[in-house]
């Protein structure tokens, strides 16, 4: 393993409960820079759950999350600011409806002065041209398919210039032909050395991309390992029930 | 009704401009109130949210009527009792406190409707971006639901305009209460009230159409 001054994220006994409900019952896991973890597991596993607490989209019932240094379930943390170091993508892409592609991403960096006006449209020029959509930066997002807002939403989010990516379920809510670009772009992104953890269905992602793959049932860590190492072998047998199931 | 309107035309319009000098003011504090008192019941603050609730609850619960003499009587005969006696509120100040507050409980819940219709995602995209949730709300939640909020307004503008009216008991000189006199010095109770009625019904005729092309116009540009 690497070294401790790599660890992007490191999570020590995390718990969430939403009302009487436990959701996330004793979670510890580190990140190290440049690893690309996937997160798989049956609905209601706690999966989404433990990458929203990450960047405090919900709030830890006990236990410690630290980003980049940074404890985030600590009060007196900047939260906005640790944000602005963690790029998130959602399931249903979430863009703000009411502006543009080029507004939707620069919205944030201008408002933040992270980035000068026209700083931020050149960027977003650039990260629209990356991710095949140059042509679209005047559109809104209602005249978007599924995957050219999911596509943008990545944009968005590193427009902020993120150390860290989490994907929410990026591709649960397209069309199944629309999977492949928005996956494309989340590989070439890997392959550049974006720190990443990804919530999926996408087995073949996982196995291609993940550097480690992590198995969650019931708001624990069940396994994980390699992509070989849970997905080709797993051990628990309710991986290997899961597995059964989805492959 | 021709011979009200050849003598009373004067006293009429000018009784309509204080209408609508009423209506004006409390839209205008109504807004304000409805925005503050909105976003209070939105938040996750449990203090502002019971202050907002029960705000609005009060404000509902007391006929417009009741809530004008509280403030035109009641307020003033309390603070005099405190010894300031020389405490007076006109008409109009009473007036607009009453309908400002009435129609600013309804704006809340128009506000608070309104917020509520923007999916939440919204509002985690903008957060997980590193936005406050005040830079949130005001540049990405507010924008959105003010779209779905215009037609409530509209309606609740009309409506407050209409309330106006329930003021001329506190003697306050709007086209009501300038009604009631004429009907007075003439006892032509149709035609003056007629004339009142149609003066009422060409204004708000006109403020609802130009509404509506405001709406159209908010609708197309995206």
């Amino acid at each position: 393993m690497a070294d401790k001054t790599d660890v992007r994220i490191s999570v020590k006994n995390l718990k969430k409960s939403f009302g009487s409900l436990e959701v996330l019952k004793d979670i510890s896991l580190e990140v190290t820079e440049g690893e690309v973890v996937v997160l798989i597991g049956p609905s209601g596993s706690g999966k989404s759950t433990l990458l929203r607490c990450l960047n405090q989209l919900e709030k830890a019932t006990s236990g410690q999350i630290v980003i980049d240094g940074f404890d985030v379930t600590d009060k007196h943390t900047d939260i906005n600011k640790v944000r602005e170091n963690i790029g998130m993508v959602f399931q249903h892409f979430n863009l703000f409806n009411h502006l543009n592609v080029l507004k939707n991403m620069t919205l944030a960096p201008v408002h933040l002065k992270t980035l000068s006006k026209e700083d931020a449209n050149n960027k977003a020029m650039q990260l629209l041209e990356r991710v095949g959509l140059s042509d679209k930066a005047g559109a809104y997002p209602s005249q978007l398919s599924g995957g050219q807002k999911q596509r943008v939403a990545i944009a968005r989010a590193l427009e902020m210039n993120p150390d860290i990516m989490l994907f929410d379920e990026p591709t649960s809510a397209l069309d199944p032909e629309m999977v492949g670009e928005v996956l494309a772009v989340m590989k070439e992104l890997a392959r550049d050395g974006m720190t990443m953890m990804v919530v999926t269905h996408e087995i073949g992602f996982a196995r291609e991309v993940a550097s480690r793959v992590i198995f969650m049932e019931g708001g624990y860590i069940v396994e994980e390992g390699t992509p070989e190492e849970v997905l080709d072998h797993p051990k628990e047998p309710r991986t290997i029930d899961f597995l059964s199931k989805v492959l | 009704m021709v011979m009200i309107i050849q003598t009373y035309w004067a006293m009429l319009l000018k009784a309509m401009g204080h209408t609508l000098l009423l209506c004006l003011l409390s839209l205008v504090f109504a807004t304000i109130i409805g925005m503050i008192f909105g976003l209070m019941n939105v938040g996750h603050n449990r203090v502002l949210n019971f202050i907002g609730t029960v705000y609005v609850d009060a404000v509902r619960g007391v006929p417009l009527i009741v809530l004008a003499y509280f403030i035109y009587f009641g307020i003033p005969a309390g603070i005099q009792s405190m010894g300031f006696t020389n405490f007076k509120m006109d008409a109009l100040q009473a007036g607009t406190i009453a309908l400002s507050m009435n129609c600013g409980a309804y704006m809340a819940e128009i506000v608070r409707a309104g917020i509520q219709s923007v999916d939440r995602g919204q509002m985690e995209a903008g957060r997980s971006l590193g936005l406050s949730y005040g830079a949130g709300m005001a540049l990405i939640v507010v924008p959105q639901a003010v779209r779905t909020m215009i037609p409530s307004i509209i309606n609740q503008f009309i409506i407050t305009l209409k309330d106006t009216s329930i003021l001329s008991v506190i003697g306050f000189p709007e086209l009501t209460n300038v009604g009631k006199t004429i009907m007075g010095n003439t006892f032509k109770n149709l035609q003056a009230w007629a004339v009142v009625g149609i003066m009422y019904l060409v204004v708000i005729t006109i403020l609802s159409k130009v509404s509506k092309q405001i709406e159209r116009r908010i609708n197309r540009g995206r």
